[in-house]
């Protein structure tokens, strides 16, 4: 009984991790932040001011807390499309809780409790029931925005305790903002866990191949549930934020975020229909989308144009590689 | 056998490389009018690469592709559709909501004058390809209303409708019976006498010599030798495909059958099967022979925690459980080959390294975080047990042959070090090569003291390998045999179920 030990050795790896990196998606939204910040600071003056940089972080921390969570659940061949809503609700309960005289903590607590409960509906829905996630979080995304609307009508809710203030508006030193700080931790958090841990594995295993997910011994429904809580958490963390820097609640609070933060995700590389992306590449489209709408602020370009330039700057990403790789082959 | 008519295509040192894989080196082969030209290789060897070739999907970065003694180039599908190349692929792409004739014409219907398409004269020209091959199918049907059998026959019609001059039919008796294959073989020979070039590829030597005329050896993307099918015979072809020779088929060893590892007992399931009891023991490969759709595949999955049983329950070593997922069935030792490897099997976007450890992350990582050392470590382990042939650990499992593919799943499963291994069609659609070596496996690890399920629809297979084959027939056991019992004609009666073999199974 011999053990057959034909087998030839196969090396570990070709290419080196340094001239992947170097190839990658990554490092062209590098190149691309680099360029627009040379840019805005030869267009405008103002634009190196250490406090204008720390204002314009603004445009972009709330939508990227909750990109990172929602990369996530891209990679792993979900979407929710409610997040603006459950910010909306969470707001809602956070500005009723408010009225009825709660202090700053509760507020908090319930603000992320709000984002945990939306997330754990989506996810029951999708994960559990086997409903597609779009449809699903279409629906919440009316449901949950319906309820703030039901509960304020026109009104809003105004007059958040001094405390609350800090989240959205408090400086942790010098020109950082506490939001910068959470933006950051929230990276750091959701690239370890995405990219060093079990968990990020089964999640791009699950993108990849559900079944074959399934048939490795992987509860793909598990990941899949868990992915929508910290969607709604971050959701939550975000609203938190945002009524914070507002100090005001109105049902129509963080209209359109959604199509913002799934902007950020494609644009960080994350493929839409899921199986590959990086926290890394989140984190730089954050930076370029809001170089960009910051430096068009500074040049007074009204909103609109605005949007139409960070649309155009999507498809030209996006496009860029394909385009190239088809004029390489003639 | 008119072998010196020329040649209608011809390639000449054609080179193709992949990032850090070379799946074509110079290989050469010429295609006949009116003959049959068998192309026979291990996985690997570049067969499939040489039909996205000579169909336009793949470009060649070197070499010559002559038709007719002038030079072309394919540069897309559609170029080598009108240079007359046109190929019936291992899984052809149909669509199941579309028209038999709209099928057929698909990308290049009939149009009428005002540009549109012309589904009258869609359908009697369908209607004629189909006649000419002796199918009596009705054009406006929808491919879903059809068997497997008759959407093969579909997707010939498509490949004859843009009058091929070159067929090449990729492994197309994978998925027949018997009597469908020789339907197909009649086909064959009425587009040989329409002086069609047919290239033959097929794992399955029986066919080839009954229909080819020629033969093609490729090794490790090599040109091997050719030649004509009257001057050679199977083992010179065996031995130019692995490059050895291949002298003992099945590697069965003498098994020492141990305790019980796992006792089913009356598993039913609505739909699928019903009443299923049966004892595997350790050291021993059990063999589940029965025809397609008889629910053994149904009945191993349930085992393996994909679908619950609606009644009844397994006992593992000593335990009673109740498998509800997967998850469940590998930390009870349970783990499952399945037979649509790319479906269920790999992972494709993901690396070798990953695919190997997904199920025993639990094993190489430290409080959830991962340890790639420990992964390339396992992964190179198991890879190398059972001779996978791959440019690096690192590279997409997708870009692996077939045969190789299995080896990954199957590395990935004995990282989890299982007690019980269920081997679903282990050795469908991988060659000769590779099949020994997975024969060769199940029988050492039966030897270690595992305990083997092997589902199988080929009885050479089955009689082979097992040390007691189970036979299915419309989700009952329908018979049991063990030593001398195990004869093809046994297996046979009780899995059509014809009266009589009930008997066999008493001895």
């Amino acid at each position: 009984m011999t053990t057959i030990q034909t087998g030839r050795r196969i090396p570990d790896r070709l290419t080196s991790p340094l001239s992947r990196a170097l190839k990658s998606w990554e490092a062209l939204l590098l190149v691309v932040a680099v360029a627009i910040f040379v840019l805005n600071s030869v267009a405008s003056p103002y634009f190196l001011d250490p406090w204008n940089l720390s204002d314009a972080t603004f445009n972009f921390t709330e939508k990227a807390m909750i990109a990172f969570a929602m990369a996530m659940l891209i990679i792993a061949g979900d979407i929710d499309l409610s997040v603006g809503a459950i910010i909306a609700l969470a707001s809602t309960v956070m500005g009723v809780a408010m009225t009825l005289g709660a202090p700053t903590p509760v507020l908090v607590l319930l603000g992320l409790g709000t984002g945990l409960t939306c997330g754990a509906f989506n996810g029951l829905l999708v994960a559990r029931l086997g409903l597609p996630a779009i449809v699903v979080t279409i629906g919440t995304m009316s449901l949950f925005r319906g309820i703030s609307y039901i509960v304020l009508g026109d009104g809003a809710f105004t007059g958040y305790p001094s405390g609350f203030a800090w989240f959205g508006q408090g400086y942790v030193f010098w020109v950082i903002t506490v939001e910068m700080v959470i933006f950051i931790l929230a990276a750091l958090g959701f690239g370890i866990l995405l990219h060093r841990t079990n968990f990020g594995r089964m999640t791009y295993a699950i993108g990849n191949n559900a079944t074959a997910a399934r048939f490795s011994g992987i509860r793909v429904g598990r990941v899949r549930f868990i992915l929508f809580l910290l969607t709604g958490l971050m959701s939550g963390v975000a609203a938190i934020c945002l009524t914070s820097r507002l100090g005001s609640t109105r049902p129509s609070i963080a209209f359109g975020f959604e199509l913002e933060v799934v902007t950020i995700v494609v644009l960080g590389g994350v493929a839409i229909l899921g199986g590959s992306g990086s926290i890394t590449g989140v984190v730089l489209a954050a930076l370029v989308m809001g170089l960009v709408t910051f430096g068009l602020g500074l040049l007074n370009v009204p909103g609109i144009v605005m949007s139409i330039v960070v649309g155009a700057l999507l498809i030209a990403v996006i496009a860029l590689p394909r385009l190239w790789a088809m004029l390489r082959r003639g | 056998m008119q072998a010196q008519t020329s040649p209608v295509l011809s390639l000449r040192g054609i080179v193709k490389t992949f990032p850090g894989v070379r799946a074509l080196d110079g290989v050469q082969m010429d295609l006949y009018p009116g003959q049959v030209t068998a192309l026979v290789g291990e996985n690997g060897a570049g067969k499939s690469t040489i039909v996205k070739i000579l169909t336009g999907i793949y470009q060649p970065d070197e070499g010559l592709i002559e038709v007719d003694g002038t030079e072309t180039r394919f540069p897309t599908a559609q170029a080598a559709g009108q240079a007359g190349v046109t190929a019936i692929h291992q899984e052809t792409v149909l669509f199941d909501e579309l028209s038999v004739a709209e099928n057929i014409f698909i990308g290049h219907a009939p149009r009428n004058r005002f540009g549109l398409i012309d589904r009258r004269a869609m359908r009697s020209r369908a209607r004629e390809i189909l006649r000419g091959i002796g199918a009596e199918l009705n054009p406006g049907v929808k491919l879903r209303d059809l068997g497997i059998a008759s959407k093969h026959l579909v997707a010939i019609a498509r490949a004859l409708s843009i009058d091929a001059r070159v067929v090449i039919m990729d492994e197309p008796t994978a998925a027949l019976s018997h009597k469908e294959i020789a339907e197909l073989y009649e086909l064959v020979e009425k587009l040989k006498a329409q002086g069609k070039a047919i290239l033959f590829i097929s794992h399955k030597f029986d066919e080839i010599f009954r229909i080819a005329d020629r033969w093609t050896v490729f090794r490790d993307g090599q040109f091997v030798g050719e030649g004509l099918m009257a001057e050679t015979n199977e083992a010179d072809l065996v031995r130019m495909m692995v490059g050895r020779s291949v002298d003992q088929i099945y590697p069965k060893r003498p098994a020492r059958i141990g305790k019980p590892a796992l006792t089913v007992a009356g598993y039913c399931h609505p739909t699928e099967f019903d009443e299923i009891s049966f004892t595997l023991h350790e050291g021993e490969i059990l063999g589940f022979y029965g025809l397609v759709g008889a629910g053994r595949s149904e009945v191993m999955q349930s085992l393996f925690g994909i679908t619950q049983p609606s009644k009844g329950a397994c006992r593992v070593g000593g335990d009673v459980r109740v498998i509800r997922s997967t998850s469940q069935a590998v930390d009870a030792g349970i783990v499952y080959v399945p037979e649509d490897r790319g479906r269920q099997g790999t992972v494709k976007g993901l690396p070798i390294f990953q695919n190997v450890t997904l199920p025993s992350l639990d094993r190489t990582s430290r409080a959830g975080f991962l340890r790639m050392a420990e992964e390339f470590a396992l992964a190179r382990e198991y890879t190398r047990r059972l001779d996978l042939r791959a440019a690096s650990l690192d590279q997409d499992v997708g870009l692996l042959s077939g045969g190789n593919q299995q080896k990954v799943v199957i590395a990935k499963w004995l990282a989890t070090k299982p007690r019980i291994i269920i081997l679903d069609e282990p050795t469908k659609g991988i060659d000769i090569g590779s099949k020994a070596a997975v024969h060769d496996f199940m029988s050492e690890l039966a030897a270690e003291g595992l305990a083997v399920i092997m589902v199988s629809s080929e009885i050479p297979e089955v009689l082979g390998m097992s040390d007691r084959v189970i036979v299915m027939r419309e989700g009952r056991i329908a018979a049991e045999f063990e030593d001398g019992a195990m004869t093809p004609e046994n297996l046979v009666r009780a899995a059509v179920g014809i009266a009589g073999s009930e008997n066999g199974a008493a001895a």
